[in-house]
């Protein structure tokens, strides 16, 4: 006769997204084993991030060597454009996922020349809630904020702007054209970020890009 | 969000704990998920009625403790639970912002299995 069952607790105690944290821990070993300083951009669609990440590879050449890891449900528009600056780069594609993750940028990684590259540049997908759940293995975190989106977004999306290292409020030559409100998005960035640097830029027209470069490569010379 | 990728995550975890054990059957699996992960209990239990159709965890429950956030004040260092708004104030010193103690949880604690 079958003994009836009986039903038991057992511990387990173990993170969820431990496989992808171990990865990401892998990624910044061989990063650092390169002297690679790895930043994670992160912004919604359209805020800039491939114009900042050009930008910042044309202001930085002579003084740090750039590479960068392209991040896009589909297509590879981003990483034609950097290449023409001659700079290496992977493009993932996820297909739909809405983030990077561990495992996509150590694919990509091993695909780089590591020895060549100061500092990489890892373009995560637009959007302003996933990024912020998945470790990569970057050293910095950052985001691009902009004019168009609206004065609101550190209250509507409030995550990503409380883990980032460093902040950039793009498209701020469109502040004259709409209702931005700047004294309302710094109070709303401060208050769930009380110390990463807000760079104010526009890749536009290159106005403050010299601060963020300034920042980018003290960051650099300390990694 | 991306409740697809972690619901697998969490069902390869509770799987691989149960068959350890030697367990026939998954009947619960206890999580702990800080409200500052943006994670939905429903769309998890969507995908994982799903993913564990053809595994030992079929109609297992998911239970979810939440984690409200605290934060500690930058200013004074006193500890205190955020307003929903996330627009965090110390309710001490009225200095703004804090860093995160609490919310960020997100693992499996325990299962029940038989």
């Amino acid at each position: 006769m079958e003994e009836p069952k009986q039903s038991q607790t057992l511990p387990v105690v173990e993170k969820i997204l431990s496989a992808n944290d171990r990865i990401a821990l892998e990624n910044r070993k061989l990063l650092d084993e390169h002297r690679v300083l790895a930043v994670n951009v992160m912004a919604s669609p359209g805020a800039g991030k491939t114009s900042l990440i050009l930008r910042s590879i044309e202001a930085l050449r002579g003084h740090l060597r750039a590479g960068v890891i392209e991040g896009d449900v589909a297509g590879h528009v981003d990483a034609d454009k950097v290449a023409e600056t001659g700079t290496p780069v992977v493009q993932i594609n996820t297909g739909g996922g809405c983030h990077l993750d561990a495992p996509q940028v150590q694919a990509a990684l091993r695909q780089l020349p590591l020895d060549e590259i100061d500092l990489l540049f890892i373009e995560n997908v637009g959007n302003l809630v996933c990024p912020t759940g998945f470790a990569l293995g970057e050293h910095v975190n950052m985001m691009i904020a902009n004019v168009p989106e609206g004065h609101d977004k550190p209250i509507k999306y409030p995550g990503m702007f409380t883990v980032v290292d460093a902040l950039v409020l793009n498209k701020i030559d469109l502040m004259p054209y709409l209702d931005f409100d700047r004294e309302a998005f710094h109070t709303a960035v401060r208050a769930l970020n009380a110390n990463a640097p807000l760079f104010e830029i526009s890749c536009q027209t290159g106005e403050g890009l010299a601060a963020w470069v300034k920042w980018l490569r003290a960051r650099s010379a300390k990694a | 969000m991306h409740e697809l990728a972690v619901t697998q995550s969490i069902l390869d975890i509770a799987l691989r704990h149960a068959e350890q054990a030697g367990a026939q059957r998954i009947l619960v699996v206890n999580l702990l998920v800080g409200d500052l992960t943006g994670f939905v209990d429903d769309s998890i239990q969507f995908y994982f009625s799903f993913l564990s159709e053809d595994t030992l965890a079929r109609d297992a429950r998911l239970n979810f403790e939440r984690v409200a956030p605290r934060a500690r004040c930058h200013a004074c260092g006193a500890e205190y639970t955020p307003p929903d708004s996330r627009i965090w104030t110390c309710p001490e010193c009225e200095a703004l912002g804090g860093e995160v103690i609490a919310g960020r949880e997100f693992s499996v604690t325990s299962i029940e299995v038989e």
